[in-house]
């Protein structure tokens, strides 16, 4: 085998031309290129790297801002599994340390799902009681927010219920007097006061701490379950600040909601106790199972739905959802509520203050106005994704977003002034959704539920919901409709603010305003009404008809399908809210609508459009490429870049090696066997040689500056006053994928979707062409995006584009324009200045797209 | 819902021990509507699940004997409990979190700067900070992921050493989101 390997040698100087390759010379090169590859036959498995030798720390780990590669790192941990099963029998300690790492995975979500659930439960205790202190203090102990402190108080009266002598407003503890102007605008200076400080301290904490705490964080979850590294996203610092900071965001009164911050917080345990087990910590695909998981404890605990959050993780965020990850998900999520229940923060036994739980029926017309709310939630989320893109890339690109501390306050300010006034928005946006949900029995007291023979102290209370409207009503309405206005501005320029922000309140806020209104309406139409034939069908005088609360449920869910483009995932949670089997069918038919119409303006949801917005790169599985483009056409380097830097497996010097890194900034080379040859051998990422170098250096002696580098089983021939050389065997992939380029686009997207990759060599006749990273590929999908040429003239169009690459007769011309060798070597870098084009990454996408 | 009640007095996660119940946690609240001419009420005990109802709970009862149960069907009487000492530990240890961050952040920003200028003058606070940016090389990072795993300092220098980390990619962090804008916008 050593001669075989040797003999590598006499082939350097064939041409590797391709198309003239002599034909019985090709068994042998493929018995030599087996050898190689597979470090010997001896080991038969499907080594991906070189793990005979001692592991170089380090090699394997990404850098910032960089994708993973999925396979990679598949492969990886399947090495690790075999290598423990076949340690396994060997003692009774390596059967301990099996078993341990079976485990681990379940282990790791059960801790995630204990630290999530008593998160949220630490965050909805201080949130309510910080958003109630806003308004006053708990004289008899401190902690208790409003609704605590009249708790065991027997003075609250049926009117008025939230009232009891314990509980005492700002007004009434600095001046005196709980009624009268004067106390009306003390109230009102100590609301926007502390609104203001809120916020303000939220933002300051933000900035000095941990500036990754901000914003919802789901398009950043997507995108790093997409298989993207953003180091210190999912860090300790980031948890903590967003906890705390998420309690003040939402006590300052600012539109915003906890739900989608609370899916961070979440993927933040998973991250962090991943570090506990090798398992997790060392493969950053693994990593991302627990993550998916994580993510679906984080719904569980916002919205008290542990399906519904299982189903959010595999519909919204996950990218790669095998049945294990749906498994351990499910148990997160489990594990997740049960805390969260047992903390029991809200003293109602649910997992959310508006739980909603109704009995009365829906009838078959009332789908009319429950498709307009859909009709309406599709519009409302087209309108709010165009308007807080727009808002948020002039935040991006120009110097308003110099200023976010200032920003912040000013949108706290102006939410506050405007918000007091108006019962309902001055209330909590969970407790405003809790009202508008709750349907109209004996029982309420609210101003939406006077209707005019409850009021009438006379009549008794007749078993007939459905009453004309009394003036509270008609005020309750026009109240209702500033709130709706409001909000729908405020959403828009608070989503984005450098603060932690979710979605999910204020859409589902706004949706239920709207379905509220529209529930109220469609009562008193009914009231007035009742001889048309619809009504007179279905409602007879006296019955019980037309549940408002019920419209408000299905306009929350319409507004936020129509934001996030979600559907069965939002279905079910708002399903596990409520609790009722019959409501499914509104409820599918709403974010149905909605989704249709919200699509008819533009496909992408919310999350996406952030994505988009910030450059990550994201391929989204859901959009179909229907391209007839070739991989050649996408391919770097293009016609008139710079040749392909890469390697050769055995000559050359660290010396030159580390030039080629200094100059380039690309993120990985491919290795040929020759200049003349140029067959495909592997692929070796930047970061794994650099540290190989740096360790090398310091490891081995007489690794000097003009060292040779071999890529090979065996070291090459050298002179022998040459130094050491240097193998760096290790830290070579050599099974990288690769494709002809004649393959079309359509299967390069569809192997970069499925299997996660990272970049792809293309390949003519067996030598090395090109690459094509997911870099190229998104860019590739924005083109065809900007213009969508007609398929049929594709052909011709990139023949026209690219016209010199290929004669008339189709056939590619010479190999040798595309790849060339680094020859600046041999002119002792002369040409320096000659920079060859290859695989640049993300980063530079982001950098692009902060230009814009 | 007694179910309900028996797994959460034993499984309080986080706060089991810190917590015994208080008598003033549980209470059953009965919602009773208008009727005739008696205005609505509501009446809270402190009872147990199963006396949880409006017979016991409505005292004095508004109504005469033969009312009553008409005027009990309307109530509505719910048993609530909840957990004074897990709120009170919660809202305690929330704000000692965020009371600590608050003075770390003062400190950061305002006292630091001002003791390191007082200290080594004007120029250090200059050059550390070109120590911070000039971090770009590509073989630095190398450096960085090697010393990592190799140098085992004492306790003091670790902690010195994780805090400049720590920093370092704090400054980071607000490069790439308030200055750059390359993510999260």
């Amino acid at each position: 085998m050593e001669e075989e390997d040797a003999a590598a040698d006499p082939y350097l100087p064939y041409d590797g031309g391709g198309d003239t390759i002599p034909l019985q010379e090709i068994p042998r090169r493929g018995s030599n290129y087996a050898m190689s590859n597979g470090g010997g036959a001896a080991s038969s498995t499907t080594h991906l790297l070189d793990f005979l030798e001692e592991p170089i720390p380090g090699v394997g780990t990404y850098d910032d801002f960089h994708t993973i590669d999925w396979v990679r790192e598949k492969c990886k941990d399947r090495e690790r599994h075999r290598k423990i099963n076949s340690k396994k029998k060997e003692s009774a300690w390596e059967f301990t340390k099996s078993l341990y790492d079976a485990w681990s995975g379940w282990l790791v979500v059960t801790l995630t799902g204990l630290a999530s659930g008593a998160l949220a439960g630490l965050i909805d205790i201080a949130a309510d009681w910080m958003n109630d202190l806003k308004e006053g203090v708990c004289l008899s102990a401190m902690w208790f927010n409003h609704e605590q402190c009249c708790w065991t108080s027997n003075e609250t009266t049926f009117a008025e219920r939230d009232k009891c002598p314990q509980w005492k407003s700002w007004a009434e503890l600095i001046l005196g007097q709980a009624e009268g102007p004067g106390s009306y605008i003390m109230n009102y200076f100590m609301y926007i006061y502390w609104a203001l400080s809120f916020a303000f301290l939220a933002v300051c904490l933000v900035k000095v701490f941990a500036p990754y705490a901000c914003g919802s964080g789901i398009p950043e979850i997507k995108t790093i379950l997409s298989g993207f590294i953003i180091r210190g996203y999912l860090g300790k610092w980031t948890l903590m600040i967003k906890t705390i900071t998420l309690v003040l965001a939402v006590a300052s009164g600012l539109s915003l909601g906890k739900e989608g911050p609370l899916v961070h917080v979440a993927c933040c345990c998973g991250n962090i106790f991943s570090y506990l087990f090798p398992k997790y910590s060392k493969n950053e695909a693994k990593k991302r199972e627990v993550l998916s998981a994580a993510s679906a404890a984080g719904v569980s605990v916002a919205f008290g739905a542990p399906i519904g959050g299982v189903l959010f993780s595999l519909e919204e965020v996950s990218y790669y959802f095998p049945l294990k990850t749906l498994w351990r998900s499910f148990f997160a999520a489990l594990v997740a509520a049960f805390v969260l229940r047992s903390i029991n923060p809200f003293g109602n036994s649910r997992l959310v203050l508006f739980y909603v739980e109704y009995h009365t029926p829906w009838y078959l017309f009332e789908l009319i106005p429950f498709i307009l709310l859909g009709v309406f939630g599709g519009l409302w989320g087209a309108f709010f994704i165009r308007a807080n893109i727009a808002w948020c890339r002039r935040r991006k690109s120009t110097r308003f977003g110099k200023y976010p501390v200032l920003e912040v306050i000013l949108v706290a300010a102006i939410t506050a002034v405007v918000a007091f006034p108006n019962p309902y928005t001055r209330q909590n946006t969970s407790e405003l959704i809790k009202e508008l949900f709750t349907d109209c029995g004996p029982l309420e007291s609210s101003q939406l539920c006077q209707y005019r023979s409850q009021m009438n102290g006379s009549t008794a209370y007749t078993d007939n919901p459905n009453q004309p409207a009394e003036p509270g009503v008609y005020s309750a309405m026009w109240q209702l409709c500033l709130a709706l206005i409001f909000k729908i501005i405020m959403t828009i320029f608070t989503f984005g603010l450098k603060v932690p922000s979710g979605l999910f309140i204020p859409s589902m806020a706004i949706g239920a305003i709207a379905g509220r209104i529209v529930g109220i309406a469609m009562e008193q139409l009914a009231y007035y009404h009742h001889d048309w034939f619809l009504f007179k069908e279905w409602c007879e005088v006296g019955a019980d008809c037309i549940t408002p609360g019920l419209y408000a449920m299905v306009g929350a869910a319409a507004c936020l399908g129509g934001v996030t483009r979600m559907t069965v995932s939002l279905v079910v949670i708002v399903f596990e809210l409520t609790g009722g089997l019959e409501y499914i069918v509104p409820l599918m038919a709403a974010v149905m609508t909605s989704k249709w119409v919200g699509d008819a303006f533009g496909r992408e949801g919310i999350y996406e459009a952030h994505i988009r917005l910030n450059g990550y790169p994201f391929l989204d599985a859901k959009e179909e490429f229907t391209h007839t483009t070739l991989a050649r056409d996408v391919m770097r380097p293009r016609n008139s870049d710079p040749p392909l830097a890469v390697l050769t497996q055995d000559d050359l010097t660290v010396e030159e090696l580390q030039a080629v890194i200094n100059e380039t900034s690309y993120n990985g080379f491919p290795v040929i066997v020759s200049k003349e040859s140029q067959r495909l051998v592997g692929f070796a990422l930047r970061r794994d040689i650099t540290i190989a170098i740096e360790n090398a250096r310091r490891k081995q002696e007489g690794i000097m500056l003009n060292s040779r580098v071999y890529f090979t089983q065996h070291a090459p021939t050298l002179p022998a006053d040459s130094p050491r050389p240097l193998k760096l065997r290790s830290i070579l992939d050599m099974s990288p994928f690769t494709v002809t380029d004649h393959t079309p686009m359509e299967i390069v997207v569809d192997i970069f979707r499925k299997l996660g990759l990272r970049q792809c060599l293309v390949t003519h006749n067996g030598n090395m062409l090109g690459i094509i990273t997911k870099k190229n590929i998104l860019e590739h999908l924005e083109e065809l995006k900007q213009h969508t040429e007609p398929l049929a003239t594709s052909w011709y169009y990139h023949k026209k584009r690219y016209p010199s690459s290929h004669g008339s007769d189709g056939r590619p011309r010479s190999r040798v324009h595309h790849v060339q060798l680094i020859r600046s070597f041999q002119d002792g870098w002369g040409g320096g200045g000659c920079s060859e084009e290859e695989e640049e990454e993300e980063e530079v996408c982001l950098l692009k797209g902060s230009n814009l | 819902w007694t179910s309900d009640t028996s797994f959460k007095t034993e499984l309080l996660g986080l706060y089991g021990l810190l917590i015994c119940y208080n008598s003033e946690d549980i209470r059953c609240k009965c919602i009773c509507p208008p009727y005739r001419d008696v205005e609505g009420q509501i009446y809270k005990q402190n009872v147990s699940l199963k006396d949880c109802n409006c017979l016991h709970v409505v005292e004095p009862m508004p109504v005469d004997g033969k009312d009553v149960e008409a005027y009990c069907l309307r109530c509505e009487c719910k048993y609530e409990e909840r957990s004074s000492g897990t709120i009170k530990v919660t809202i305690i240890i929330y704000l000692s979190i965020l009371g600590l961050l608050l003075l770390y952040m003062v400190y950061l920003t305002m006292v630091e700067p001002m003791l390191k200028r007082r200290l080594f003058g004007h120029s250090q606070l200059i050059q550390s900070d070109d120590d911070v940016v000039g971090d770009q090389q590509p073989f630095a990072n190398a450096h960085n992921v090697l010393s990592r795993s190799h140098s085992r300092p004492n306790m003091l220098n670790k902690v010195e050493h994780a805090q400049q980390r720590w920093r370092r990619q704090v400054q980071e962090q607000r490069k790439s989101v308030f200055d750059r804008h390359v993510v999260l916008s």
